[in-house]
């Protein structure tokens, strides 16, 4: 296998399953995703790194069917509050992408897949969900 | 309502003229042609001149570098007074209007001139951002969240139709269920107010079936629950209690008063982290404007609310407090927010039909609620309008709120 990379860094590849990793806020316990100067709920300036969950459920979703180019469509784009805590924004993939289908609600799980491969052979993996049943 | 409570107090600030161009798209005109015709349209409006003015508010978020501020008085007026350029995304209008408010206020300026302006033209959809794929392609961690190619549509969307579309589908969560139908009647309505708008974008009233069945951009958004991008302009004069009492009777008795402004960014949210959470700050914005100005919301005749997409409107019933908590979509089957409804709500059309152009918009809504209550809203107007507030929310974000009222100085 070829060398691999996560399309963002908030997503561990190698370190036993997949799995999403935030940054937790020490005094207030807020997480986030991005690279942080301080906690902009508690103001804290201290972090831990925090291992996600891998299933959650649907608090919301969109079905995209004009979308930017080269970007297949549709797609359903969700936001998953992830079991344990945590919220993300993905796509929900392994369902038909319209509203008879995906319901708000319904539960999820965490899967990879690779999704583009860079000039020197890298591969970048990227996540999505799908449903849990 | 609170009647002569505020204006007692003498430090209120009044709207003295307005005007907004015609929205639309105006490839035959630049930025300037467009702020000067509404700067000089609401200077005529109000009865002064630029020789008045003593601040001048300009919002243009895409030429947000450009001094449009400076652009425009070579135009309409040296005079060498302080120009603020604002950009504060959707609420960029708003915020000029706001920063000449708060001069006036601060004693600096007895009166002063606010202007949104925006030229888009066909700009597409907003929001994509990300990286291009441009030479030779390299996987390297880069920004905030370490990515290494564009994640539009990989990790989710950020496309304006989708992030309100989440929206709107998250208040349907958390409140039970609204459906397609519910957010497409939204459209409908703002539809049928614009053919009575010759200002507005579009005159064109489309049936509920039509607005379901046209092209779906992002469900449950459809391309006419979508606010096309406009160009266009409107400016408001902004003049103190204190010198509006020196002016003529004519001038005092056709001026609005500015019972309350707020301006609101969005607290920490744990779910903003991912999906803008638009509704804590509308709310915020909204309870305090309404304290500011003792008005209830039962007291609204009218309403010019952010409907950037339907999906949007319907959410910001609940954040306005036009209907009890949870009761948007109820609200809109009972017709609530129609022109002859409970409190009718963007009887110009609103965004989806009147258009966007960014900077005009936080403006544009102001001369809106401005005109009925001078009863000067012609076929469209809502008849004993005494009352009416104005809402805009950017992403980023940034709320603005202001609440109207006809008065006697």
């Amino acid at each position: 296998m070829g060398k691999q990379i996560p399309i963002v860094d908030y997503l561990a590849i190698d370190d036993g399953p997949p799995h999403l990793v935030a940054w937790e806020a020490v005094d207030s316990g807020a997480l986030y995703f991005d690279r942080r100067n301080a906690d902009a709920n508690g103001g804290g300036t201290e972090f831990r790194r925090k291992k996600l969950g891998t299933t959650g459920m649907v608090r919301s979703f969109t079905i995209v069917n004009r979308g930017v180019p080269g970007v297949p469509v549709p797609y359903v784009s969700a936001l998953v509050d992830i079991d344990g805590g945590g919220t993300v924004k993905a796509n929900l993939l392994n369902t038909p992408p319209d509203p008879e289908h995906v319901k708000l609600g319904m539960a999820v799980k965490m899967l990879t897949f690779p999704a583009g491969t860079d000039d020197d052979g890298t591969e970048a993996i990227a996540f999505a969900f799908e449903p849990a049943s | 309502m609170s009647d002569d409570k505020s204006s007692d107090s003498g430090d209120n600030v009044w709207i003295l003229g307005t005007h907004m161009t015609k929205f639309g798209r105006h490839g035959d005109k630049d930025l300037i042609d467009l702020a000067s015709e509404s700067a000089l349209g609401a200077m005529k409006d109000a009865g002064v001149t630029i020789h008045d003015m003593e601040v001048l508010g300009c919002g243009s978020l895409f030429n947000a570098q450009a001094g449009v501020g400076q652009q425009l008085q070579k135009q309409i007026g040296q005079t060498g007074i302080p120009v603020y350029n604002v950009a504060n995304a959707c609420a960029t209008g708003a915020t000029a209007l706001r920063t000449v408010l708060l001069t006036i206020k601060a004693g600096e300026a007895d009166m002063g001139l606010a202007v949104g302006v925006e030229q888009m033209g066909k700009g597409g959809l907003l929001g994509a951002g990300g990286k291009g794929d441009r030479g030779r392609k390299v996987y390297e961690p880069s920004g905030r969240y370490g990515s290494v190619m564009q994640v539009e549509g990989v990790l989710g969307t950020g496309l304006m139709p989708g992030v309100f579309a989440q929206a709107g589908m998250e208040y349907a969560y958390e409140n039970g269920g609204v459906e397609f139908e519910q957010f497409a009647k939204v459209a409908e309505k703002n539809h049928a107010h614009s053919t009575l708008n010759p200002l507005a974008h579009y005159q064109k009233q489309f049936s509920l079936d039509e607005v379901m069945a046209a092209e779906m951009m992002s469900y449950p958004n459809t391309l006419l629950m979508c606010c096309p991008n406009t160009d266009g302009s409107a400016a408001v004069v902004l003049v103190s209690e204190e010198k509006l009492r020196t002016l003529s009777k004519d001038q005092q008795k056709r001026a609005v008063k500015i019972s309350a402004s707020a301006l609101t960014t969005d607290p920490w949210t744990e779910h903003a982290q991912v999906q803008p959470d638009v509704n804590t700050l509308t709310r915020n914005a909204a309870k305090k404007a309404y304290e500011t100005a003792g008005v209830s919301p039962q007291d609204l005749d009218l309403v010019e609310l952010h409907d950037c997409f339907a999906t949007a409107e319907l959410i910001h019933y609940d954040n306005l407090m036009l209907c009890p908590p949870g009761e948007a979509g109820k609200f809109i089957d009972e017709r609530g927010p129609w022109r002859d409804g409970q409190t009718p709500v963007n009887v110009s059309g609103g965004l989806i039909s009147k258009g966007h152009p960014i900077g005009a918009t936080g403006i544009a809504n102001v001369y809106e609620v401005a005109t009925h209550l001078r009863g000067e809203a012609g076929d469209r107007q809502i008849e004993g309008a005494k009352v009416g507030l104005t809402h805009v929310i950017g992403l980023g974000s940034a709320c603005a709120v202001h609440i109207l009222e006809k008065a006697a100085v």
